[in-house]
């Protein structure tokens, strides 16, 4: 149980006002493109128009003499200095300019540096490059043709084949599946999307030749492991690089890996002695930086006949582009796909994956889910819909015959996954009741004899979030454990630091909240610094829905070394013995005698000014929290949609979402976030698509191809709680950034194909536009 | 380079001038000229809407627009919304409600939402998801936007503003 503090404390379970938005609706924030240093001068990347091309030469005379202009950077340069190449964050490496030949269409390929950012694009334009076109590689399923073309010449493999990963038991696995009285497949697509923060990628790099310090203002939602990063790649003593990530106009993994312009704006401060800022364009932004998903993957359900789940086989084909740049720490390299069983319990399970190259962009991010967590509930909730439709059965009832029961967690998943805690039908309960489920099938019936189109889709998903543990994930070797450092003043006040960066999560307000939940003193005097690798302590960073499991955690146990040592000072000041205190949040009373009391405030003074003999001064604590195991939020999320016969338009209804991310710590922001979740559930389901021509050539490379809801196709979100506290955390929370982006796919493209069910409808592949939809329409004589 | 030109505004009620490239776009003239960067850029393209300001009473893209079209007209930002360091019903709106996260879009919804109440005192939610249409937020799905322009609106009903 959480003891409840007062409003005036606001720790846990409080909506308290966020401390970030003072300075955001005032135009105050200060965000990379907001870095205005003296001299700085502009880097802009001149890229490559083919998908494919071999580089004949580069001609940077012309760029060079047009005044302003003070470098041209090209690969050959890079060469030198043994930078063309870059490890990804995926036991590969990366071009920073291309040297030989280019792979993907907006590859990098030079670095122009000039006064202005307009005379920096000026001269862009006047590199002259030279391609010779290569036969493209754009499907994935042809990557492995002895007809496709080798892509990776760099390579000892002469393979376009990146990985084959294999997981479970096959051979039970196909037992199962020759013995299964029914037996439902699903093809699904994953279709290769974008994250689009809607601040781009961007950085301001000023190496001080007078210090040989290097301070980088960078779009980075791991700060910590970059400044590492840069230490390693670039041979500059980690101590003289300092990465500063200031606020970060949204993430969504977007901005986890390192990316080419950084390395390059890096050299050109290095080489002119200047602070470079390079930012991207919003369409540099989408066609060449991490983007996300890509699965082409089979589900294969096995069941008894009466419905009950026997075993789950997997195949999945994996797009990562021209170079493995997954941005993901696990020790797996399908990350954790493996939880693709879902919220169900069955014996046995097979998962395999296999990783190609192709002409496409690099990356493989984890977009607003811990790597491949998304793909996977997807396929699990689409193939158990699918199976309702073989066994003619409500998927409601399909699903509750066969969740995993309350008692049995911890529950060891078929795929290895120890989940924590779960208890999928009150969740699943909750949302039946508050959309009224019967009612509405009910409703459904009717319409259909009207020739009405309505659907229902459900998803209880499960999800895995909060790496590490240390012993699956690190980056680069170091583990994945995550920090904070508490300090508290003699006045009673307290600065925080910890090694993750909110994106807009808001940490500057609910790690406060864990600070007064945990020593009692007011959120509102708890000052949250994060993002400046010269102050906070090392850490990993934010994404995966990380922060609250790990350096939440973290701030738990600082506060709570805090506590330990207020507690002999209070003795010290009520002259008495530890074992005689009581603890309430913000202060230690006697027991028995309870206004004999010492506050926090009073002993944080005291912590500076009257000590026990022999203790040492001053009242802070750090801690690096390594978390046992990671946590398993859950939720059901069931969308009701009506779909316009004569255009194909899927109007999204109604949409319940009930979530369970265990103990709370700021309700406003928990719901802001399943809002800001669903939203991107709903555009990746109906819009978001990165797709290329024949040629390579990207169709989504601009806010006018690649979709994005506005508030007028964004519906109302109904959102509600039940509450399963992770029973390894020091205070029960789970994580809840990504659970709506996680769970809610599934649940628009089941209410799409439930709409179109009695048509004979299985499947249809995101995004669900008009046009597919009138397609199907046509194709089954609803619509002439 | 193409003769520079003299840009004369009235920007958050305050006289300013600068000699720019004809080319310079107005977001840059506000940013980096100016020197006010709550107005941002994310998309180049119109799209977003981060770079929405106020120019004669109306929501622009400041970012598809040149400078020197601006010349004599009078600009209103995200930073000109305080008035005597009272936050307008509007700020505190989008904070009361949660109407924001990351921020950045923050200040275009800001300029676009000042704009509808102007026009519109007792917008219905629909007005109010028309009225802001033209700015993507990526990360509060809108809804807490929508709660936060009501928010001003019942705040500042009667009270003129």
């Amino acid at each position: 149980m959480i003891q409840q503090t007062t409003p005036e404390v606001g720790g846990m379970g409080h909506s308290i006002k966020r401390k970030e938005d003072l300075r955001f609706i005032q135009g105050k924030g200060n965000y990379v493109d907001d870095v205005h240093l003296p001299d700085m001068v502009y880097g802009h990347v001149v890229r490559s128009p083919y998908a494919h091309a071999r580089l004949k030469s580069i001609y940077t005379e012309k760029a060079k003499a047009l005044p302003g202009v003070l470098a041209v950077i090209t690969g050959e340069d890079l060469a030198k200095a043994n930078l063309a190449w870059m490890p990804t964050l995926y036991f590969d490496k990366q071009m920073v300019l291309a040297t030989g030949k280019v792979l993907f269409q907006s590859q990098e390929v030079a670095f122009v540096v000039a006064e202005d950012r307009y005379t920096a694009a000026d001269a862009a334009e006047l590199v002259e490059v030279e391609y010779e076109e290569l036969p493209v590689l754009v499907d994935p399923h042809k990557s492995t043709d002895p007809n496709s073309p080798i892509l990776r010449e760099d390579r000892e493999e002469k393979s376009n084949h990146i990985f084959h990963w294999e997981v479970g038991d096959k051979a039970a696995t196909d037992k199962a599946f020759q013995d299964a009285a029914v037996r439902a497949n699903v093809h699904a697509v994953f279709q290769r999307c974008h994250p689009a923060p809607l601040e781009t990628c961007g950085c301001v790099a000023d190496f001080n030749r007078a210090t040989g310090r290097l301070t980088v203002y960078l779009t980075s939602q791991a700060p910590h492991a970059h400044r590492t990063l840069f230490a390693l790649v670039g041979g500059i003593p980690e101590n003289n690089i300092r990465v500063v990530s200031p606020d970060i106009g949204g993430g969504f993994g977007n901005k986890v890996p390192i990316y080419p312009g950084y390395v390059c704006a890096v050299v050109a401060s290095l080489t002119l002695g200047r602070p470079v800022k390079w930012i991207e364009t919003r369409s540099e932004n989408l066609q060449s930086t991490g983007f996300a998903r890509d699965y082409h993957m089979t589900a294969e359900l096995a069941a008894d006949k009466d419905g009950k789940i026997q075993a789950l086989r997997v195949k999945t084909l994996a797009d990562h582009g021209a170079f493995n740049a997954a941005a993901q720490p696990s020790k797996f390299p399908a990350g954790l796909f493996s939880i693709c069983t879902g919220a169900y319990d069955y014996p046995t399970a097979f998962c395999e994956v296999d990783g190609v190259y192709t002409n496409k962009a690099p990356g493989g991010i984890a977009y607003r889910c811990s790597f491949r967590v998304t793909e996977a509930a997807y396929l699990i909730e689409r193939a158990v819909d699918v199976l309702a439709q073989e066994l003619k059965v409500d998927p409601v009832e399909l699903r509750q015959k066969n969740f995993i029961q309350p008692n049995k967690f911890p529950y060891k998943s078929p795929l290895g996954w120890s989940f924590d805690s779960g208890n999928y039908q009150a969740a699943m309960d909750l949302a039946l009741k508050k959309v009224g489920y019967a009612e509405l099938r009910k409703e459904q019936e009717e319409k259909r004899k009207k020739g009405e189109l309505m659907g229902i889709g459900v998803s209880s998903f499960v999800e895995i979030v909060g790496a590490g543990p240390a012993h699956t994930f690190d980056i680069v070797g170091i583990k994945m454990f995550d920090s904070a450092e508490i300090r508290v003043h003699p006045t009673g006040k307290a600065i925080c630091r910890m090694g993750t960066k909110s994106q807009g999560q808001g940490h500057e307000t609910t790690y406060a909240q864990i600070v007064a939940q945990e020593l009692g003193i007011p959120a509102a005097d708890v000052t949250v610094e994060e993002g400046d690798t010269d102050t906070a302590p090392y850490g990993l960073g934010t994404y995966a829905s990380r922060s609250t499991p790990v350096s939440g955690a973290a701030t738990a146990v600082a506060a709570r070394k805090i506590r330990e040592k207020a507690k002999k000072i209070a003795a010290h000041l009520l002259e008495c013995s530890e074992e005689d205190l009581e603890w309430e949040p913000g202060k230690f009373y006697v027991k028995g005698a309870p206004s004999k009391s010492k506050t926090i405030q009073d002993i944080a003074f005291a912590a500076y000014t009257n000590l026990p003999d022999g203790m040492e001064a001053g009242l802070e604590a750090v801690d690096y929290y390594d978390p046992p195991n990671l946590t398993f939020p859950f939720g059901t999320y069931i969308c009701v949609v009506d779909i316009d016969k004569g255009t194909g338009e899927v109007r999204v209804r109604r949409f319940v979402a009930v979530d369970d991310c265990g103990n709370v710590i700021n309700p406003m922001i928990v719901d802001g976030q399943i809002h800001g979740g669903l939203t991107e559930g709903l555009a990746i389901a109906f819009m978001q698509q990165i797709d290329y021509d024949e040629n390579g050539n990207v169709q989504g490379g601009s806010f006018m191809d690649y979709l994005l809801p506005t508030a007028v196709e964004t519906p109302h979100w109904e959102t509600d709680k039940t509450c399963t506290p992770s029973p390894h955390h020091p205070f029960g929370a789970k994580g809840v950034g990504e659970s709506p982006n996680v769970g809610s796919p599934a649940a628009f493209v089941n209410a799409v194909v439930d709409a179109l069910a009695h048509l004979g409808v299985r499947h249809i592949d995101m995004p669900v536009s008009p046009w597919k939809v009138w397609t199907i329409l046509k194709e089954k004589g609803v619509v002439s | 380079m193409a003769k520079k030109q003299l840009v004369r505004v009235k920007v958050n009620g305050r006289e300013r001038q600068a000699e720019v490239e004809p080319r310079l776009l107005l977001v840059h003239f506000i940013r980096e000229v100016l020197g006010l960067t709550g107005t941002h850029v994310g998309c180049d393209t119109s799209h977003c809407g981060a770079c929405t300001v106020v120019l004669d009473g109306k929501t622009v893209k400041s970012c598809t627009m040149f400078a020197p079209q601006a010349d004599g007209c009078e600009l209103m930002t995200v930073e000109g919304l305080i008035q005597n360091g009272n936050l307008h019903p509007l700020q505190e709106g989008f904070t009361e409600e949660h109407g924001l996260q990351c921020g950045f879009c923050t200040p275009g919804m800001l300029m676009s939402s000042y704009v509808l109440l102007q026009k519109n005192k007792k917008p219905t939610e629909e007005d109010i998801r028309w009225g802001i249409s033209g700015n993507l937020c990526r990360c509060t799905g809108y809804q807490n936007i929508v709660k936060a322009v009501q928010y001003a609106a019942a705040k500042t009903e009667g009270g003129g503003k």
